[in-house]
């Protein structure tokens, strides 16, 4: 009884070790660094709940060329310091494939040369077109060029003939990069900036500098730059202060809850913005109206009560484009950058990528829609 | 700077300047009791606007804000009783750390609870562009709310503390905590009841305020700061001087936007924090020989 016990453990034994081999296939590290809590929590809170959920996804359907993925998501509250020690902790301790976020603009420009001298692909979701332009070999990102979203504004500013445009720009990495772009490309639309204000991400209540921007007569427009909740206290208080001058927002807007926080002053709001918001109503041949279908209802059944914003999707943008760039490169971080480059027309939430040795971003101005606020809902500009 | 102009930032300013006040005010009633400084303080007006917040859709507006100020106090009691009650004779520098402590613990019990995302209660009034004009400046009618709401509850606290025999007996606790004891008052139930008190200011406060500035898990930390400044710039334990203070620095901050760029705001009230625990710690309104004989 015994021998035939001891027979039967070894035999265990041995078919273990030779199905380990299989079962184990080395898994693939991901690393994200993300302002899951914070002031930029905003951005960070969707971003990390997309990446977990594709992740669950792809591992359920067996991973990426048959190994799965391991998601390490660290939470850097938004702060640029807490960001490059993840980095150097990702990088050189967990050795991920690659990592994606941070989420704001600041952190990943405080971490782009940890990435390239690290030699780990960085895909980050904050939108300042910095972050590409130079062009660092191992960083990308898949938010619309900010420029892009001020050249939309312009020309809509041209076609209604307003000419004189206030800015008001949070003190983010994304305000600030927005409001150098407003003021580098203003003259090539011969807009001229009259005011030019930045307010503090965590203001309560904007009253006073709203009060000294209406004084100014010459204001014919606002183009309020900004991705975080005091965004909307702006436009309240514009309304409060009995002022019906048109607002241009921008595609820092881009989380319903942002006009669901101002209300009825969020009415006819202007902001470009990735099609997400609207995939509803795009024409049914649209090359990305299925997977912003599919990844909105699957994001809105997992996490009941909330409702899809582009943040979310540039973290899905960031894991769509790792995740068919390890198919190419396998678990490798030279080739999936390389791979990476070699991308095109892969569809995304924020618009159709094509990469480049020199184009580490993907997208056209085409990627943006303008976008307004009816009813608290989005649609497409201009209303129907 | 026209008079329309002039009144929009006066408005501005009592509208912040109400609102430090009450944080301010809470600091007092418990360094009064305590002689600590509670610094989570602003955690309860975060906690009075998220539970109303919370119970909006079961209870009609007045009834979620009643709630939200009753349960507040209660997590008031509840964080007294558990962190500081059994604590014999604390210094100071420990009571500091543990209020720091209750601070970042209340903010991550937050987070976990109601998430990352901004909520606000509707306007009492009204919606968000409705407006009043007022001298030819124009004010959302919340802001009326917020300082009648604040005048009023500084005022029955004041009526509190000057005329009910408890008021009274908290009053004896921080004039003379033995004499206090030894004429039978338990200084330790006028402790909870101090935090107790300062949780539903807070609250309460947390619930107009929020349909103006919303609320947020960590809304707590800024305003702690802004109140700490004003209860020093009014005297530690004065609660008329902190109301003239929150109105000076709401109006300072308010009236600094038409000089210097936005982005310096802050800084002015830091600034205005340093200067005057460098040159008068007692505050304008304190008096530097009381402040003498008191350890902290």
């Amino acid at each position: 009884m015994k021998t035939m016990v001891t027979k039967m453990m070894m035999g265990a034994t041995a078919l273990s070790l030779m199905v380990t081999p299989t079962v184990w296939a080395e898994n693939i590290k991901v690393g994200a660094i993300l302002a899951v809590t914070g002031p930029a929590s905003f951005l960070g809170g969707p971003e990390a709940r997309t990446l977990e959920m594709m992740v669950e996804a792809a591992n359920v359907k067996g991973g990426i060329n048959g190994s799965k993925i391991d998601l390490i998501v660290k939470d850097s509250a938004g702060n640029p310091e807490k960001a490059v020690s993840f980095a150097k902790q990702l990088i050189e301790e967990d050795k991920v494939l690659a990592i994606i976020g941070p989420s704001s603009s600041g952190e990943t420009m405080a971490i782009k040369k940890i990435a390239e001298d690290g030699k780990t692909p960085l895909l980050s979701c904050a939108a300042a077109e910095v972050i590409v332009n130079p062009v660092a070999s191992f960083v990308f990102k898949t938010p619309q060029k900010d420029s892009d979203a001020v050249k939309m504004i312009y020309k809509e500013m041209n076609k209604l003939g307003l000419a004189n445009v206030a800015v008001l720009a949070d003190n983010t990495g994304f305000g600030k990069a927005g409001a150098e772009q407003l003021v580098k490309i203003a003259p090539e639309f011969g807009v001229k900036i009259v005011e030019n204000e930045v307010y503090n991400t965590t203001e309560s209540d904007l009253t006073a500098p709203v009060a000294k921007i209406k004084a100014n007569k010459d204001v014919q427009a606002i183009i309020n730059w900004s991705v975080s909740p005091a965004q909307s206290i702006v436009v309240k208080n514009i309304r409060q202060a009995g002022w019906n001058v048109p607002i241009f927002q921008s595609h820092g807007f881009g989380n319903i809850k942002f006009a669901e926080a101002a209300g009825a002053a969020a009415e006819g709001l202007i902001f470009p913005a990735g099609r997400l918001l609207i995939a509803a109503d795009l024409p049914a041949e649209h090359p990305q109206k299925a997977m912003l279908l599919d990844y909105t209802k699957n994001y809105e059944t997992k996490y009941k009560g909330e409702i899809v914003s582009t943040f979310g999707g540039h973290a899905y943008d960031a894991m769509t484009i790792l995740e068919a760039a390890i198919k190419v490169g396998g678990n490798d971080r030279e080739k999936v950058r390389t791979a990476i480059e070699g991308l095109q027309n892969l569809p995304g939430t924020a618009g159709l990528f094509s990469f480049s040795a020199t184009d580490h971003n993907g997208l056209t101005i085409d990627a943006f829609q303008l976008m307004t606020v009816k009813n608290g809902k989005f649609i497409a500009y201009p209303a129907k | 700077m026209t008079t329309e102009l002039f009144v929009q930032y006066l408005f501005a300013g009592i509208t912040y300047g109400s609102i430090y006040a009450i944080v301010a005010i809470g600091f007092n009633i418990i360094y009064n009791t305590t002689g600590i400084i509670n610094f989570a303080q602003g955690e309860f007006v975060m906690l009075g606007g998220m539970i109303a917040i919370s119970l909006l859709p079961l209870l009609p507006l007045p009834l979620a804000i009643a709630a939200a100020v009753g349960l507040t106090m209660i997590i008031g009691a509840l964080i007294e009783m558990i962190f500081i009650r059994w604590l014999k004779s604390p210094s100071v520098l420990r009571m500091i750390i543990i209020t720091i402590g209750i601070s970042i613990l209340t903010r991550e019990a937050a987070v976990h609870i109601w998430g990352e995302n901004i909520r606000a209660l509707p306007y009492f009034v009204g919606n968000e562009i409705s407006t009043i004009g007022i001298l030819g400046a124009r004010i959302s009618p919340q802001v009326l709310w917020v300082v009648g709401v604040c005048g009023v509850m500084v005022a029955i606290l004041h009526l509190f503390f000057q005329t009910s025999s408890v008021g009274r007996e908290m009053r004896a606790c921080a004039a003379n905590r033995m004499a206090a004891i030894l004429c039978g008052i338990n200084p330790r139930n006028m402790v909870t009841l101090s935090f107790v008190l300062s949780a539903g200011m807070g609250a309460l406060a947390g619930c107009v305020m929020s349909p103006i500035t919303y609320s947020q898990y960590d809304m707590g930390t800024g305003l702690a700061i802004k109140g700490f400044t004003v209860a020093i710039l009014g005297g530690l334990g004065n609660s008329g001087g902190a109301v003239v203070a929150g109105l000076l620095l709401g109006a300072i901050e308010a009236f600094s936007v038409s000089v210097v760029p936005l982005a310096f705001k802050d800084a002015i009230s830091i600034a205005i924090l340093l200067v005057i625990l460098f040159v008068r710690p007692h505050g304008i309104f304190g008096s530097g020989e009381a402040a003498r004989l008191k350890a902290f």
